[in-house]
């Protein structure tokens, strides 16, 4: 077991954990690997912010059709049973809590479930999209990271120090170390790599890790 | 009834300085790009029309489409939600150097607030954006333990859209996700000005299928095979 998961096995693991017959939304860029490594046997709609519901794989290249993307703007294909429908629409799927799970990228993200992934301040062009709008309604809201930013600074903290993208919105955190879920505004480790102490773990967040039953994040080499 | 119009510098040539367009599309998928640049050309020709507040999700990718309008110098404020794409430099270019305004809004509220516009509702209650920079200066309440962000509709003086039919009536359907703002937007404005790929009589669109009902519509210009933004970037377009 290599001392961190790759981004590959950050995405297989949220995957383990979608529940069949879910409606999901899986944010633009990291979050839509998740959709590679879902379980065999469960069945999962995915929506998309465009007006979509029940996409499927990217077409082969020189067949892709511009009129039929996802919020990634990358072409896609349909499922038999898929639906369009317009943007008033798509966001009463999301707001209305008609979505199972939404994943999303994280920047920071506070112990109360506070999330800061769309912008890093001043000095550049600000963009939300449709994060503001994903992080409430759907049941649960999970985040894929990395543990730490590049510098090695903790992003799990106890207040986040960017802009926020919504107040106490996240409920799991699947990162390059560990998983865990934000129960009561704390962070509770569920999972951590067999390799790595509890105290090691802690060290690299910043904020108060309850362990409860702790499980050995086991993936497979991707 | 007389919605047709015969071409696309008709459709447009009444447009005025300074008013707010909304213009269809996500991306590539239904940006009416033939009806945009009949109104560059015209700003070309004419120098009008200016300073005009354009309504989209995003702010142009290369140099067609909106990314064209801003180039020309013909656009004082975008509100869109996401201003960035493959090749945002007409809209970075301008911001940075402060010659063009924004107004970000979430992507579902932007959508809500053209829907409340087109609905003759003036506010509504959101979770949105509660607790954010983007909520700043907005009246928030409680509902049933949560908080909530008062926005306020979106209204227009012309939308641009592109649909696949349309019949005289001004009936429309929309082609796969192409559909995206485009039935808001028709609701929204004061004046709806549709491409079509194909106009058809009345009755040869199923009514069960019609998406955007012709009282929503003022204008229609038939533009058979129109062009797609994001094939056309993909294409080298600049």
């Amino acid at each position: 077991m290599s001392t961190k998961l790759t981004n590959a096995q950050i995405a297989w693991r949220a995957a383990q954990d979608l529940p069949d017959g879910a409606y999901v939304n899986l944010g633009i860029g990291f979050p839509e690997m998740i959709a590679k490594f879902k379980p065999e046997g469960r069945e999962v709609v995915y929506h998309t912010e465009n007006g979509i519901l029940d996409f499927g794989e990217a077409p082969p290249a020189g067949e892709e059709d511009w009129d039929l993307i996802n919020a990634g703007k990358k072409a896609v294909t349909l499922n038999p049973g898929a639906a369009f429908f317009h943007h008033a629409d798509s966001f009463a799927m999301v707001r209305g809590g008609h979505l199972d799970v939404a994943v999303l990228g994280a920047y920071e993200v506070a112990e109360n479930g506070d999330l800061a992934n769309w912008s890093t301040g001043p000095g550049s062009v600000p963009a939300v999209g449709g994060a503001m709008d994903l992080v409430h309604g759907a049941r649960q809201v999970w985040v894929v990271t990395d543990h730490v930013t590049r510098k090695g600074e903790p992003k799990l903290l106890k207040h986040c120090s960017l802009p926020l993208t919504g107040v106490g919105c996240v409920t799991t955190v699947y990162t390059s170390l560990a998983v865990i879920d934000i129960v009561e505004r704390r962070f509770v480790l569920r999972e951590k790599l067999p390799g790595m102490s509890f105290e090691e773990l802690q060290f690299l967040t910043g904020a108060e890790l309850i362990a409860g039953g702790v499980a050995d994040l086991i993936v497979p080499e991707i | 009834m007389g919605k047709i119009i015969a071409d696309l510098d008709s459709a447009v040539a009444d447009i005025a300085d300074g008013v707010s367009v909304m213009i269809g599309g996500f991306g590539g998928a239904g940006a009416p790009i033939e009806l945009i640049h009949a109104l560059v050309e015209r700003y070309g020709r004419t120098g009008s029309p200016g300073a005009l507040t354009v309504i989209n999700n995003n702010a142009g990718n290369g140099a067609i489409g909106i990314a064209a309008m801003i180039d020309a110098g013909m656009v004082a404020k975008m509100v869109c939600s996401f201003p960035r794409s493959s090749d945002p430099r007409a809209f970075t270019e301008r911001y940075l150097a402060g010659r063009i305004a924004l107004e970000l809004v979430p992507q579902g509220t932007l959508a809500e607030r053209i829907r409340a516009g087109g609905a003759g509702i003036p506010a509504f209650y959101t979770p949105t954006s509660f607790g954010t920079q983007l909520a700043e200066g907005k009246p928030v309440a409680e509902f049933e333990g949560r908080m909530y962000v008062q926005e306020r509709w979106l209204k227009a003086d012309v939308a641009l859209i592109k649909a696949e039919l349309a019949d005289r009536k001004g009936n429309l359907t929309y082609r796969k996700a192409a559909r995206n703002f485009s039935p808001l937007m028709a609701m929204a404005a004061e004046t709806t000005i549709v491409q079509a790929s194909r106009v058809v009589e009345p009755g040869a669109i199923d009514p069960e299928h019609v998406v955007t009902p012709g009282i929503f519509v003022n204008r229609v210009v038939e533009v058979p095979d129109p062009r797609q933004e994001e094939a056309l970037l993909r294409e080298g377009s600049r």
